[in-house]
Protein backbone atom coordinates (compact mmCIF):
# COMPACT_ATOMS: atom_id res chain seq x y z
CA UNK A 1 0.00 0.00 0.00
CA UNK A 2 1.61 3.06 -1.43
CA UNK A 3 1.28 6.44 0.94
CA UNK A 4 -0.96 7.72 -1.62
CA UNK A 5 -3.32 5.11 -1.05
CA UNK A 6 -3.18 5.48 2.46
CA UNK A 7 -4.44 9.06 2.41
CA UNK A 8 -6.90 8.25 0.27
CA UNK A 9 -8.25 5.89 2.53
CA UNK A 10 -8.08 8.76 5.65
CA UNK A 11 -9.99 10.67 3.63
CA UNK A 12 -12.99 8.64 2.92
CA UNK A 13 -12.44 7.35 6.77
CA UNK A 14 -12.61 11.19 7.48
CA UNK A 15 -15.79 11.77 5.24
CA UNK A 16 -17.74 9.02 6.98
CA UNK A 17 -16.87 10.75 10.80
CA UNK A 18 -17.48 14.39 9.44
CA UNK A 19 -19.73 13.47 6.15
CA UNK A 20 -20.49 17.98 6.17
CA UNK A 21 -16.53 18.41 5.66
CA UNK A 22 -14.36 17.88 2.19
CA UNK A 23 -11.57 16.24 3.93
CA UNK A 24 -9.54 15.87 0.38
CA UNK A 25 -9.35 19.86 0.78
CA UNK A 26 -6.91 19.27 3.69
CA UNK A 27 -2.95 20.28 2.71
CA UNK A 28 -0.63 17.37 3.61
CA UNK A 29 0.32 19.69 6.76
CA UNK A 30 -2.51 20.94 7.89
CA UNK A 31 -4.21 20.29 11.36
CA UNK A 32 -7.11 17.86 10.29
CA UNK A 33 -8.95 18.62 13.94
CA UNK A 34 -8.79 22.12 13.45
CA UNK A 35 -9.16 22.36 9.85
CA UNK A 36 -12.19 20.56 9.76
CA UNK A 37 -13.54 21.17 12.88
CA UNK A 38 -13.14 17.87 14.35
CA UNK A 39 -13.91 17.01 18.28
CA UNK A 40 -12.75 15.05 20.53
CA UNK A 41 -15.15 12.42 20.02
CA UNK A 42 -15.11 12.25 16.60
CA UNK A 43 -11.47 12.36 16.68
CA UNK A 44 -11.46 9.15 18.89
CA UNK A 45 -14.18 7.68 16.11
CA UNK A 46 -11.60 8.67 13.74
CA UNK A 47 -9.03 6.60 15.67
CA UNK A 48 -10.87 3.76 15.99
CA UNK A 49 -12.12 3.98 12.15
CA UNK A 50 -8.26 3.70 11.29
CA UNK A 51 -7.70 1.36 13.94
CA UNK A 52 -10.05 -0.68 11.85
CA UNK A 53 -9.10 -0.22 8.39
CA UNK A 54 -5.56 -0.71 8.79
CA UNK A 55 -5.70 -3.04 11.78
CA UNK A 56 -2.52 -0.92 13.62
CA UNK A 57 -2.92 -0.01 17.37
CA UNK A 58 -2.47 3.54 18.06
CA UNK A 59 -1.65 4.02 21.81
CA UNK A 60 -3.61 7.53 23.06
CA UNK A 61 0.51 8.39 23.87
CA UNK A 62 0.74 8.64 20.25
CA UNK A 63 -2.31 10.79 19.26
CA UNK A 64 -0.20 13.68 19.17
CA UNK A 65 2.13 12.19 16.50
CA UNK A 66 -0.79 12.21 14.07
CA UNK A 67 -2.25 15.52 13.73
CA UNK A 68 -1.55 15.94 9.92
CA UNK A 69 -2.30 14.02 6.82
CA UNK A 70 1.43 13.97 6.38
CA UNK A 71 2.11 12.83 9.95
CA UNK A 72 -0.57 10.30 9.86
CA UNK A 73 0.37 8.09 6.55
CA UNK A 74 3.30 8.16 7.31
CA UNK A 75 2.69 6.72 11.02
CA UNK A 76 0.32 3.89 9.53
CA UNK A 77 3.30 3.20 6.76
CA UNK A 78 5.43 2.73 9.30
CA UNK A 79 3.60 0.61 11.69
CA UNK A 80 2.35 -1.65 8.11
CA UNK A 81 5.94 -2.25 7.84
CA UNK A 82 6.89 -3.57 11.02
CA UNK B 1 -58.12 3.09 27.55
CA UNK B 2 -55.72 6.21 27.73
CA UNK B 3 -55.02 8.65 25.32
CA UNK B 4 -51.19 8.93 23.96
CA UNK B 5 -50.46 12.32 23.69
CA UNK B 6 -47.98 14.15 21.43
CA UNK B 7 -45.44 14.62 24.08
CA UNK B 8 -43.14 17.79 24.74
CA UNK B 9 -39.13 16.94 23.91
CA UNK B 10 -38.68 20.24 25.85
CA UNK B 11 -39.76 23.81 26.71
CA UNK B 12 -39.02 25.19 23.33
CA UNK B 13 -41.72 22.45 21.44
CA UNK B 14 -44.65 24.07 20.65
CA UNK B 15 -46.06 21.19 18.03
CA UNK B 16 -44.38 18.16 16.10
CA UNK B 17 -45.16 16.41 12.60
CA UNK B 18 -46.30 12.83 12.55
CA UNK B 19 -44.31 11.42 9.97
CA UNK B 20 -45.27 7.72 10.22
CA UNK B 21 -47.21 5.31 12.59
CA UNK B 22 -45.14 2.26 13.53
CA UNK B 23 -47.81 0.64 15.24
CA UNK B 24 -51.34 -0.14 13.59
CA UNK B 25 -54.49 -0.93 15.31
CA UNK B 26 -54.27 -3.85 17.43
CA UNK B 27 -50.53 -4.33 17.84
CA UNK B 28 -49.39 -4.65 21.52
CA UNK B 29 -46.60 -2.41 22.87
CA UNK B 30 -45.00 -2.38 25.86
CA UNK B 31 -43.16 0.22 28.10
CA UNK B 32 -40.13 2.02 25.31
CA UNK B 33 -41.69 0.22 22.24
CA UNK B 34 -41.87 2.63 19.23
CA UNK B 35 -45.26 4.17 18.36
CA UNK B 36 -44.58 6.79 16.02
CA UNK B 37 -41.93 8.94 14.35
CA UNK B 38 -42.94 12.67 14.60
CA UNK B 39 -41.00 15.19 12.80
CA UNK B 40 -39.76 18.02 15.17
CA UNK B 41 -37.40 20.76 15.15
CA UNK B 42 -34.88 18.59 16.91
CA UNK B 43 -34.70 16.25 14.12
CA UNK B 44 -37.21 12.71 13.43
CA UNK B 45 -37.60 11.63 16.58
CA UNK B 46 -39.12 8.21 17.56
CA UNK B 47 -41.93 8.64 20.08
CA UNK B 48 -41.96 5.56 22.37
CA UNK B 49 -44.51 4.86 24.55
CA UNK B 50 -44.92 3.96 28.16
CA UNK B 51 -47.69 1.55 28.99
CA UNK B 52 -47.96 -1.97 28.56
CA UNK B 53 -51.65 -2.73 26.34
CA UNK B 54 -52.81 -2.85 22.88
CA UNK B 55 -52.69 0.13 20.48
CA UNK B 56 -56.86 1.17 19.78
CA UNK B 57 -57.63 3.71 17.33
CA UNK B 58 -55.07 6.17 15.45
CA UNK B 59 -56.44 9.34 15.98
CA UNK B 60 -53.97 11.65 13.66
CA UNK B 61 -53.22 10.86 10.20
CA UNK B 62 -49.49 10.63 9.25
CA UNK B 63 -48.42 13.92 7.83
CA UNK B 64 -50.58 16.02 10.28
CA UNK B 65 -48.67 18.74 12.37
CA UNK B 66 -50.07 19.22 16.00
CA UNK B 67 -49.51 21.03 19.14
CA UNK B 68 -47.72 19.26 22.29
CA UNK B 69 -50.47 17.30 24.62
CA UNK B 70 -52.58 16.61 20.99
CA UNK B 71 -54.03 12.88 21.54
CA UNK B 72 -52.26 11.20 18.91
CA UNK B 73 -53.82 7.46 19.56
CA UNK B 74 -55.70 5.55 21.92
CA UNK B 75 -54.48 2.96 23.76
CA UNK B 76 -55.87 0.18 25.28
CA UNK B 77 -54.24 -1.13 28.92
CA UNK B 78 -56.77 -3.18 30.40
CA UNK B 79 -56.94 -6.24 27.80
CA UNK B 80 -60.18 -5.28 26.90
CA UNK B 81 -60.02 -4.50 23.16
CA UNK B 82 -63.47 -4.66 21.86
CA UNK B 83 -63.70 -1.72 24.14
CA UNK B 84 -61.58 0.37 21.66
CA UNK B 85 -63.97 -0.47 18.60
CA UNK B 86 -66.64 0.77 20.57
CA UNK B 87 -65.66 4.55 21.09
CA UNK B 88 -67.81 6.82 19.45
CA UNK B 89 -65.68 9.69 17.27
CA UNK B 90 -64.56 12.11 19.37
CA UNK B 91 -63.01 10.95 22.85
CA UNK B 92 -66.04 11.31 25.19
CA UNK B 93 -64.62 9.82 28.47
CA UNK B 94 -65.68 10.44 32.12
CA UNK B 95 -62.71 12.00 34.08
CA UNK B 96 -62.07 9.08 36.10
CA UNK B 97 -61.76 6.78 32.68
CA UNK B 98 -59.29 8.99 31.23
CA UNK B 99 -55.56 8.68 32.15
CA UNK B 100 -54.49 11.32 30.31
CA UNK B 101 -50.71 10.76 29.84
CA UNK B 102 -47.96 12.79 28.68
CA UNK B 103 -44.46 12.51 28.31
CA UNK B 104 -41.80 14.11 30.42
CA UNK B 105 -42.94 17.60 30.23
CA UNK B 106 -41.48 20.38 31.43
CA UNK B 107 -43.80 22.90 30.27
CA UNK B 108 -47.65 23.51 30.93
CA UNK B 109 -49.05 23.51 27.85
CA UNK B 110 -49.20 26.66 25.89
CA UNK B 111 -52.75 28.31 25.57
CA UNK B 112 -53.38 28.29 21.80
CA UNK B 113 -55.77 30.60 19.59
CA UNK B 114 -58.72 28.46 18.95
CA UNK B 115 -57.26 28.95 14.52
CA UNK B 116 -54.23 26.63 16.11
CA UNK B 117 -56.51 24.16 17.59
CA UNK B 118 -58.15 22.86 14.13
CA UNK B 119 -55.97 19.26 14.48
CA UNK B 120 -57.09 19.14 18.02
CA UNK B 121 -60.36 18.79 17.32
CA UNK B 122 -61.53 15.02 16.20
CA UNK B 123 -63.49 14.54 13.09
CA UNK B 124 -67.01 13.67 14.25
CA UNK B 125 -68.07 10.87 11.74
CA UNK B 126 -70.11 7.62 12.52
CA UNK B 127 -68.32 4.42 12.26
CA UNK B 128 -69.72 3.44 9.01
CA UNK B 129 -69.08 7.06 7.53
CA UNK B 130 -65.04 6.56 8.61
CA UNK B 131 -64.92 3.28 6.98
CA UNK B 132 -66.82 3.80 3.85
CA UNK B 133 -64.25 6.74 3.28
CA UNK B 134 -61.47 4.84 4.49
CA UNK B 135 -61.96 2.02 2.08
CA UNK B 136 -62.47 4.70 -0.48
CA UNK B 137 -59.18 6.55 0.60
CA UNK B 138 -61.23 9.89 1.45
CA UNK B 139 -60.06 12.31 3.99
CA UNK B 140 -62.86 12.97 6.68
CA UNK B 141 -61.18 16.16 6.87
CA UNK B 142 -62.51 17.60 3.30
CA UNK B 143 -65.89 16.40 4.21
CA UNK B 144 -68.40 19.25 5.54
CA UNK B 145 -70.93 16.52 8.03
CA UNK B 146 -75.10 16.80 7.74
CA UNK B 147 -75.32 14.55 10.60
CA UNK B 148 -75.82 15.56 14.28
CA UNK B 149 -73.38 18.19 15.66
CA UNK B 150 -71.93 18.50 12.39
CA UNK B 151 -70.83 14.31 12.29
CA UNK B 152 -70.05 13.02 9.34
CA UNK B 153 -73.09 10.60 8.05
CA UNK B 154 -72.53 7.57 5.19
CA UNK B 155 -74.82 9.59 3.23
CA UNK B 156 -72.11 12.86 3.29
CA UNK B 157 -69.47 10.26 2.62
CA UNK B 158 -71.33 8.98 -0.63
CA UNK B 159 -71.68 12.21 -1.80
CA UNK B 160 -67.86 13.16 -1.37
CA UNK B 161 -66.93 9.93 -3.64
CA UNK B 162 -69.35 10.78 -6.34
CA UNK B 163 -67.63 13.93 -6.34
CA UNK B 164 -64.34 12.67 -6.50
CA UNK B 165 -65.02 10.68 -9.35
CA UNK B 166 -65.56 14.35 -10.70
CA UNK B 167 -62.55 15.69 -10.04
CA UNK B 168 -63.18 18.19 -7.62
CA UNK B 169 -60.73 18.49 -4.83
CA UNK B 170 -61.32 16.50 -1.84
CA UNK B 171 -57.81 15.71 -0.13
CA UNK B 172 -57.42 19.68 1.09
CA UNK B 173 -54.98 19.12 4.02
CA UNK B 174 -56.49 20.89 7.37
CA UNK B 175 -53.06 22.00 8.33
CA UNK B 176 -51.45 22.98 5.73
CA UNK B 177 -47.97 21.56 4.60
CA UNK B 178 -46.87 18.58 5.38
CA UNK B 179 -44.00 19.43 6.40
CA UNK B 180 -42.18 23.33 7.25
CA UNK B 181 -40.03 24.39 4.84
CA UNK B 182 -37.27 25.12 7.08
CA UNK B 183 -33.93 23.40 6.96
CA UNK B 184 -33.31 20.95 10.02
CA UNK B 185 -30.86 23.66 10.58
CA UNK B 186 -32.89 26.47 10.45
CA UNK B 187 -35.62 24.86 12.62
CA UNK B 188 -32.98 23.65 15.34
CA UNK B 189 -31.23 27.21 14.96
CA UNK B 190 -35.18 28.71 15.85
CA UNK B 191 -35.58 26.24 18.44
CA UNK B 192 -32.51 27.33 20.34
CA UNK B 193 -33.77 30.58 19.36
CA UNK B 194 -37.00 30.12 21.56
CA UNK B 195 -35.11 28.67 24.68
CA UNK B 196 -32.62 30.33 25.29
CA UNK B 197 -34.63 33.87 24.27
CA UNK B 198 -37.20 32.49 27.38
CA UNK B 199 -34.07 31.92 29.17
CA UNK B 200 -32.86 35.58 29.19
CA UNK B 201 -36.11 36.56 29.52
CA UNK B 202 -37.05 34.84 32.76
CA UNK B 203 -34.25 33.53 34.13
CA UNK B 204 -32.08 35.95 36.76
CA UNK B 205 -28.28 34.38 36.61
CA UNK B 206 -25.61 34.17 38.42
CA UNK B 207 -22.54 33.22 37.73
CA UNK B 208 -19.43 31.38 39.25
CA UNK B 209 -15.79 29.61 38.02
CA UNK B 210 -13.47 27.59 39.28
CA UNK B 211 -10.18 26.50 38.14
CA UNK B 212 -9.64 22.53 38.59
CA UNK B 213 -6.71 20.56 38.55
CA UNK B 214 -6.90 17.84 36.42
CA UNK B 215 -3.44 16.08 36.14
CA UNK B 216 -4.81 13.89 38.41
CA UNK B 217 -8.00 12.88 36.45
CA UNK B 218 -6.23 13.17 33.22
CA UNK B 219 -4.20 10.53 34.95
CA UNK B 220 -6.42 8.03 35.56
CA UNK B 221 -8.13 8.39 32.27
CA UNK B 222 -4.48 7.48 30.66
CA UNK B 223 -3.44 4.43 33.10
CA UNK B 224 -7.20 3.34 32.32
CA UNK B 225 -6.51 4.08 28.39
CA UNK B 226 -3.47 2.09 28.57
CA UNK B 227 -4.33 -1.41 28.43
CA UNK B 228 -7.50 -0.91 26.60
CA UNK B 229 -8.02 -1.03 23.16
CA UNK B 230 -9.06 2.07 21.08
CA UNK B 231 -13.09 1.24 20.93
CA UNK B 232 -12.79 0.76 24.83
CA UNK B 233 -11.28 4.05 24.99
CA UNK B 234 -12.99 6.76 27.67
CA UNK B 235 -12.39 10.63 27.00
CA UNK B 236 -12.42 12.84 29.58
CA UNK B 237 -15.55 14.37 29.29
CA UNK B 238 -17.12 10.96 30.23
CA UNK B 239 -15.40 11.45 33.63
CA UNK B 240 -16.61 15.29 34.07
CA UNK B 241 -19.92 14.19 33.37
CA UNK B 242 -19.76 11.40 36.29
CA UNK B 243 -17.89 13.95 38.55
CA UNK B 244 -20.78 16.57 38.06
CA UNK B 245 -23.76 13.75 38.64
CA UNK B 246 -21.92 13.03 41.86
CA UNK B 247 -21.39 16.64 42.90
CA UNK B 248 -25.33 16.98 42.50
CA UNK B 249 -25.50 13.92 44.35
CA UNK B 250 -24.47 16.19 47.56
CA UNK B 251 -25.55 19.64 45.94
CA UNK B 252 -29.49 18.30 44.76
CA UNK B 253 -30.40 22.19 44.83
CA UNK B 254 -29.42 22.94 41.13
CA UNK B 255 -30.95 19.88 40.21
CA UNK B 256 -34.86 20.56 39.45
CA UNK B 257 -37.01 22.81 37.38
CA UNK B 258 -38.30 26.33 37.82
CA UNK B 259 -42.25 26.38 38.35
CA UNK B 260 -43.14 29.06 40.95
CA UNK B 261 -40.67 27.27 42.73
CA UNK B 262 -38.36 25.32 43.27
CA UNK B 263 -38.90 21.75 41.61
CA UNK B 264 -36.49 19.02 42.93
CA UNK B 265 -36.00 16.20 40.87
CA UNK B 266 -35.19 12.63 42.85
CA UNK B 267 -33.14 11.66 39.03
CA UNK B 268 -29.99 13.12 38.11
CA UNK B 269 -30.72 13.17 33.86
CA UNK B 270 -28.19 15.37 32.82
CA UNK B 271 -28.64 17.15 29.43
CA UNK B 272 -24.94 16.76 27.35
CA UNK B 273 -24.92 19.70 24.82
CA UNK B 274 -24.01 18.45 21.57
CA UNK B 275 -22.69 20.58 18.56
CA UNK B 276 -23.96 20.45 15.38
CA UNK B 277 -21.17 21.13 12.94
CA UNK B 278 -23.98 23.00 10.68
CA UNK B 279 -24.96 24.87 13.89
CA UNK B 280 -27.17 24.79 16.42
CA UNK B 281 -27.18 22.36 19.32
CA UNK B 282 -29.00 19.01 20.19
CA UNK B 283 -29.33 18.37 24.09
CA UNK B 284 -29.71 14.55 24.46
CA UNK B 285 -30.22 13.06 28.14
CA UNK B 286 -27.78 11.08 30.28
CA UNK B 287 -30.40 9.79 32.49
CA UNK B 288 -29.60 8.82 35.68
CA UNK B 289 -25.85 9.57 35.21
CA UNK B 290 -25.21 9.54 39.56
CA UNK B 291 -26.18 5.37 39.03
CA UNK B 292 -23.85 4.92 36.38
CA UNK B 293 -19.96 4.28 36.02
CA UNK B 294 -17.74 6.32 33.80
CA UNK B 295 -17.86 3.42 31.68
CA UNK B 296 -21.41 2.92 31.07
CA UNK B 297 -21.52 6.84 30.87
CA UNK B 298 -18.87 6.62 27.47
CA UNK B 299 -21.24 3.77 26.36
CA UNK B 300 -23.98 6.02 26.36
CA UNK B 301 -21.93 8.91 25.04
CA UNK B 302 -20.68 6.52 22.17
CA UNK B 303 -24.54 5.78 21.26
CA UNK B 304 -26.21 9.09 22.03
CA UNK B 305 -23.61 11.46 20.01
CA UNK B 306 -23.75 9.89 16.53
CA UNK B 307 -27.71 9.56 16.50
CA UNK B 308 -27.60 13.27 18.03
CA UNK B 309 -25.47 14.66 14.75
CA UNK B 310 -27.39 12.85 12.52
CA UNK B 311 -30.75 14.02 14.07
CA UNK B 312 -31.89 10.57 14.92
CA UNK B 313 -33.10 10.62 18.64
CA UNK B 314 -35.96 8.71 20.78
CA UNK B 315 -38.17 11.07 22.58
CA UNK B 316 -37.05 9.60 25.81
CA UNK B 317 -33.99 10.87 24.84
CA UNK B 318 -34.73 14.79 25.20
CA UNK B 319 -36.53 16.59 27.42
CA UNK B 320 -36.75 15.50 30.51
CA UNK B 321 -32.84 16.73 31.34
CA UNK B 322 -32.92 17.68 34.78
CA UNK B 323 -29.50 19.91 34.63
CA UNK B 324 -27.57 20.79 31.50
CA UNK B 325 -23.52 20.58 31.13
CA UNK B 326 -21.62 22.00 28.00
CA UNK B 327 -18.18 20.73 27.29
CA UNK B 328 -16.15 23.04 25.00
CA UNK B 329 -13.54 20.08 24.50
CA UNK B 330 -10.03 20.41 23.67
CA UNK B 331 -8.47 23.37 22.04
CA UNK B 332 -11.55 26.00 22.32
CA UNK B 333 -12.12 28.79 24.75
CA UNK B 334 -10.97 29.00 28.00
CA UNK B 335 -14.18 29.41 29.71
CA UNK B 336 -18.26 29.19 29.26
CA UNK B 337 -20.65 30.72 30.50
CA UNK B 338 -23.42 28.58 29.79
CA UNK B 339 -27.32 29.93 29.69
CA UNK B 340 -29.47 28.09 31.45
CA UNK B 341 -32.34 25.42 29.69
CA UNK B 342 -35.74 26.15 31.33
CA UNK B 343 -37.09 25.11 33.61
CA UNK B 344 -34.26 23.86 34.51
CA UNK B 345 -32.03 26.14 37.32
CA UNK B 346 -28.08 25.36 36.44
CA UNK B 347 -25.83 24.83 33.69
CA UNK B 348 -22.20 23.36 34.06
CA UNK B 349 -19.69 24.91 31.74
CA UNK B 350 -16.17 22.96 30.57
CA UNK B 351 -13.98 24.96 29.08
CA UNK B 352 -10.73 23.73 27.39
CA UNK B 353 -8.12 22.05 29.35
CA UNK B 354 -4.65 23.94 29.04
CA UNK B 355 -1.41 23.80 30.90
CA UNK B 356 -1.23 26.44 33.74
CA UNK B 357 1.09 27.98 36.55
CA UNK B 358 -0.99 26.03 39.80
CA UNK B 359 -0.09 26.86 42.77
CA UNK B 360 -0.41 24.50 45.69
CA UNK B 361 1.03 23.50 48.84
CA UNK B 362 3.44 26.53 48.90
CA UNK B 363 4.65 25.28 45.57
CA UNK B 364 4.27 26.34 41.69
CA UNK B 365 3.91 24.31 39.06
CA UNK B 366 2.51 23.75 35.92
CA UNK B 367 -0.57 21.57 35.45
CA UNK B 368 -3.34 21.04 32.90
CA UNK B 369 -6.13 22.94 34.27
CA UNK B 370 -10.08 23.09 33.12
CA UNK B 371 -11.94 26.16 34.28
CA UNK B 372 -15.39 25.44 35.25
CA UNK B 373 -18.17 27.55 35.51
CA UNK B 374 -21.99 26.96 37.00
CA UNK B 375 -24.78 29.63 35.89
CA UNK B 376 -27.22 29.10 38.47
CA UNK B 377 -30.77 30.22 38.65
CA UNK B 378 -30.78 32.85 41.30
CA UNK B 379 -34.46 32.88 41.74
CA UNK B 380 -33.79 29.05 42.88
CA UNK B 381 -30.23 29.24 44.68
CA UNK B 382 -28.02 31.95 45.99
CA UNK B 383 -24.17 31.89 44.96
CA UNK B 384 -23.15 30.22 47.93
CA UNK B 385 -25.24 26.82 46.75
CA UNK B 386 -23.67 26.78 43.18
CA UNK B 387 -19.86 27.61 45.14
CA UNK B 388 -20.62 24.47 47.21
CA UNK B 389 -21.66 22.41 44.32
CA UNK B 390 -18.49 23.41 42.67
CA UNK B 391 -16.39 22.56 45.82
CA UNK B 392 -17.84 19.12 45.57
CA UNK B 393 -16.91 18.68 41.76
CA UNK B 394 -13.26 19.29 42.74
CA UNK B 395 -13.04 17.28 44.90
CA UNK B 396 -14.60 14.17 43.34
CA UNK B 397 -12.58 15.43 40.10
CA UNK B 398 -9.49 14.61 42.05
CA UNK B 399 -10.19 11.34 43.51
CA UNK B 400 -11.82 9.82 40.27
CA UNK B 401 -11.22 6.13 41.83
CA UNK B 402 -13.96 6.74 44.05
CA UNK B 403 -16.37 7.68 41.07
Amino acid sequence: MTQQEIKEDLFILLKQIAPDTEPSTLEPDENIREKLNIDSFDTLQFIISVNEKFGIDIPEEDYGKITTIQSLSIYIDTKLKV
Amino acid sequence: MIEFLMPSLGADMEDGTLVAWRKKPGDTVKRGDIIAEVDTQKGLIEIEVFEEGTVGELLIKEGTKIPVGTPMALINTDGNQAATEKKPGPAVQKPEEKQSQIQPTEEPLPNKPAEQDVAKKRIKASPLAKKIAEDNNIALSGITGTGENGAITKHDVEIAIAKKGTGIPQEKQLNGPVYDKATPSESIRLAVAAAMSKSNREIPHYYLEKKIDMSTGLNWLKNTNKSRPVQDRLLPVSLLIKAVASALDEVPQLNGAWKDGLHLKNEINIGFVVSLRTGGVVVPTIPQADLKTVDEIMNILNDLIPRARALKLRSSELGNSTITLTNLGEGGADTVFGVIYPPQVAIVGFGNTSEQPFAENGMLGLRPVINVTLAGDHRATDGLTGSRFLASLNKYLQNPNAL
